[in-house]
């Protein structure tokens, strides 16, 4: 056909990473037709679980969005370009916040930048935002959260009222969540080089009693618990953008979760393995670092995961699951099953963990992998993304 | 949820799924394919397979409007979108398909202003925004995108709007199939029909398919219980020597489909002698290209394109998967080479291709988590 005969180039890129990754590692060989299918297909599995567990590398030229969105390209951005040049104990266990010691105390370190669009959106802005996700990164490591920076990159023509109304509102949930913003930054660029108003705000707070809190201890037989509905802050942004034509009464989910955590810790703070906020990549994305660092599989009770039937709306008609949608004032934390039904209690006591539940459990087997047992009966994994979730076609 | 939550009732499941165990002849193995991408994403995302009995297998066909676009087609849009002063508009999916000189999303970090959309409307409006640029829509998609795009060019002629065209990449279903079933190295039993592309064309063109075949189609539903039943009504008719096109989804699909929307992709777009398909290779009459009349409207004749033509990788056998000769893990670069971070294939991309919906959702042994969950109850 003389159609065939035009020019034709090869993929370098695709060549070059098939020779890469054959070069680099060794698998045995592939499984070989005719072998019995089931054996076959665990050789298979085996062969991708050794390739993830690869050291992650960036293959990309240049930066994405997807390196933005808290999934895989996310992780493997941090794990191959930032900890592998900062590596030190107190960073590699990259927690929500690092855990210093000067003298006998001990204090939680950690740090957030804020580029939400739009600025302002129902239920809060990028000001609140912006103490509450650092406070929260405080309170899930334990810490009672004390004392806070806040870094401003504005944008040349920002309306100094808008400013004042993302300043007010900082000042409001620094003062709710019990901490003083001590010490700041501002920098202005130029028209069109930044999106108005970005934020960065790190924050120090003291960790009392002897807790050591951290993913990797998770156990077979532990329970996870979410504090309430998941996905409304993402979902909410996402129709505020107003791209899609959709409407809902939706409100962000962002407030501060330090008097929540308490008194989790007060019920049950020997039993708490550990607590993460569910921001960027969702609950999904958590339970998936769990799964990774204790090595151990997470199981997931997909109708026992509570969410708001707007949010659920949203995400049928996109196409995206709400596991992966990011809240601003949820935690999910895993706990001995001895303390399950104390620690849901304590949530509940609290008007922010008033929709707590047990979503699903620790297991042994297969490590590494989070499973959805489906609303139908069936089962799945649920991975990690690569970047955000794109909405599909039809 | 209304209209959602009846579809996908555990308990209805398990009625079914005793029904279509009792259908099955024993010692005989079906192997039944969906040709919906839409159709595999439900399967893997809903865990369907743990209600099928082992001697049924579904095999995942070529209707992932993105997995069957050939790189050389990704080339040539992304050359349009360097072109100066043009903003490009795509749907989501298409965002992270590679071309032989990187994805969409590669090129807009390089500098090109490529924005995601949800309609061709959206595009339209974009346009509209910006008189001073060209507003080109990536157009792909099987039927069920086709009558939008149609309708979004008659209403850019329509007000007159003179910086907006199109990149027509619409392929067709029906050619697609009948290349499937002309190919020697698979052995169907039956399909599980496109239950989207049939909203617009209805059940009409796959009465080929029985007729010339000797296959039956069932026209199906996207939610887990529509492809029961359509599993389902495939075994009733294999078991009473049936064979014939029949509709699970009528409660959206009319039988001679959507005759408004067809009367507007006729009015705008015409056949292309051949087009190439992803893995399938070169199928005669098998896509849609803008008509001389809206001539002002297509990309292709605006822009000069490379047009240049890019060899799948040696490595990777979409093709076979796409055809489903292969299942996804048995392709040799499949989870290891090839991955939703740095996918070789297309079938890898989307979340409606075979190889991502595994990988992302099927990746572990069922036989397994079989054995844990017995565990995990009885303790």
């Amino acid at each position: 056909m003389t159609h065939q005969d035009t020019t034709q180039q090869q993929a370098a890129w695709a060549e070059e990473s098939v020779v890469e990754h054959d070069a680099g590692t060794s698998y045995p060989a592939h499984a070989t037709p005719g072998t019995e299918h089931t054996g076959r297909e665990q050789l298979v599995l085996e062969r991708i679980e050794r390739a993830r567990r690869a050291r992650p590398r960036v293959r990309e030229k240049l930066i994405t969005l997807a390196h933005g969105a808290g999934g895989k390209a996310t992780q493997s951005l941090i794990e191959a370009i930032f900890l592998d040049a900062f590596r030190n104990p107190l960073l590699e266990p990259l927690e929500d916040a690092a855990t210093l010691t000067a003298g006998d105390t001990r204090l939680a370190f950690t740090t957030d930048s804020y580029v939400v669009s739009p600025l302002f959106f129902p239920g809060g802005n990028i000001g609140d935002l912006a103490v509450n996700g650092t406070v929260n990164d405080l309170a899930v490591s334990g810490a009672r959260p004390a004392h806070l920076s806040a870094g401003f990159i504005l944008e040349e023509g920002f309306p100094v009222e808008d400013l004042r109304r993302i300043v007010a509102s900082m000042s409001a949930a620094a003062a709710a969540a019990g901490v003083s913003i001590v010490t700041g930054d501002t920098k202005v660029v130029q028209r069109g080089k930044g999106d108005g108003c970005y934020i960065n705000t790190a924050g120090v707070g003291l960790i009392t009693g002897g807790l050591t809190l951290g993913v990797a201890t998770a156990r077979p037989g532990d329970v996870v618990i979410v504090s309430g509905p998941v996905g409304d802050h993402g979902i909410t942004i996402l129709l505020e953008r107003g791209e899609l034509d959709l409407d809902a009464e939706l409100v962000s989910d962002t407030a501060p979760v330090h008097e929540l955590v308490r008194g989790l810790l007060d019920a049950v703070g020997p039993d708490v393995r550990a607590m993460r906020d569910a921001t960027r990549g969702g609950v999904a994305t958590i339970l998936n670092e769990v799964a990774t660092a204790a090595g151990v599989a997470v199981v997931v009770d997909e109708e026992s995961v509570p969410v708001r039937p707007e949010v659920r709306g949203a995400c049928e008609l996109l196409g995206i699951d709400p596991l992966y949608v990011a809240c601003e004032g949820r935690i999910v934390t895993i706990v001995d099953p001895s303390a399950a039904d104390a620690a849901v209690a304590a949530l509940r006591a609290h008007p922010l963990g008033a929709g707590a539940t047990a979503v699903g459990r620790v297991a042994e087997d297969p490590p590494g992998l989070v499973l959805l047992k489906t609303g139908f009966g069936g089962t799945r994994i649920i991975d990690l993304l690569v970047g955000d979730p794109l909405p599909r076609i039809c | 949820m209304r209209f959602v939550d009846e579809y996908r009732d555990a308990e209805k499941a398990r009625a079914l799924a005793a029904k279509i165990a009792a259908l099955c002849e024993p010692g005989r193995h079906y192997k039944f394919m969906e040709v919906c991408g839409g159709h595999t994403h439900t399967i893997y995302k809903h865990g369907l397979e743990d209600y099928l009995p082992e001697s049924i297998s579904l095999v995942h066909g070529p209707g992932c409007p993105v997995c069957v676009l050939p790189m050389g087609r990704v080339d040539d849009a992304i050359a349009l979108a360097e072109q100066p002063d043009v903003i490009m508009t795509s749907f989501g999916d298409m965002m992270r398909v590679p071309g032989g000189r990187g994805s969409f999303f590669d090129s807009s970090a390089a500098g090109t202003d490529i924005r995601m959309v949800y309609s061709p409307l959206d595009a339209l409006k974009i346009a509209r925004q910006n008189p001073d640029k060209h507003v080109i829509f990536m157009a792909i998609g099987m039927e069920t995108t086709t009558p939008s795009t149609a309708m979004t060019v008659l209403r850019a002629a329509a007000e007159g709007i003179e910086n907006f065209s199109i990149f027509c990449n619409h392929v067709m279903i029906v050619p697609a199939i009948k290349a499937i079933l002309d190919s020697p190295d698979l052995r169907l039993d039956g399909f599980i029909g496109p239950g989207h592309v049939s909203t617009v064309i209805g059940c009409r063109p796959y009465e080929y398919i029985p007729a010339e075949y000797g296959k039956p189609i069932v026209t199906a539903g996207f939610e887990p219980l529509d492809i029961l039943q359509s599993v389902y009504m495939l075994l009733q008719q294999l078991a009473e020597g049936r064979c014939e096109v029949e509709n699970q989804y009528a409660r959206v699909v009319p039988w001679n489909g959507n005759t408004v929307a067809l009367r507007a992709v006729a009015e705008v777009m015409e056949l292309r002698p051949y087009f190439e398909w992803r893995g399938l290779g070169f199928i005669s009459h098998s896509a849609l290209q803008v008509r001389e009349k809206y001539a002002a409207f297509d990309a292709e004749r605006h822009f000069r394109l490379p047009g240049v033509r890019v060899a799948d990788p040696k490595a990777c056998q979409c093709g076979e998967v796409l055809k489903g000769v292969l299942k996804p893990w048995e392709c040799k670069v499949f989870g290891t080479a090839c991955t939703p971070e740095m996918p070789i294939g297309t079938c890898m991309v989307s979340s409606e291709g075979a190889c991502a919906a595994y990988y992302n959702f099927g990746r572990f042994s069922r036989q397994r988590i079989r054995e844990v969950s017995i565990e995990s109850s009885r303790a």
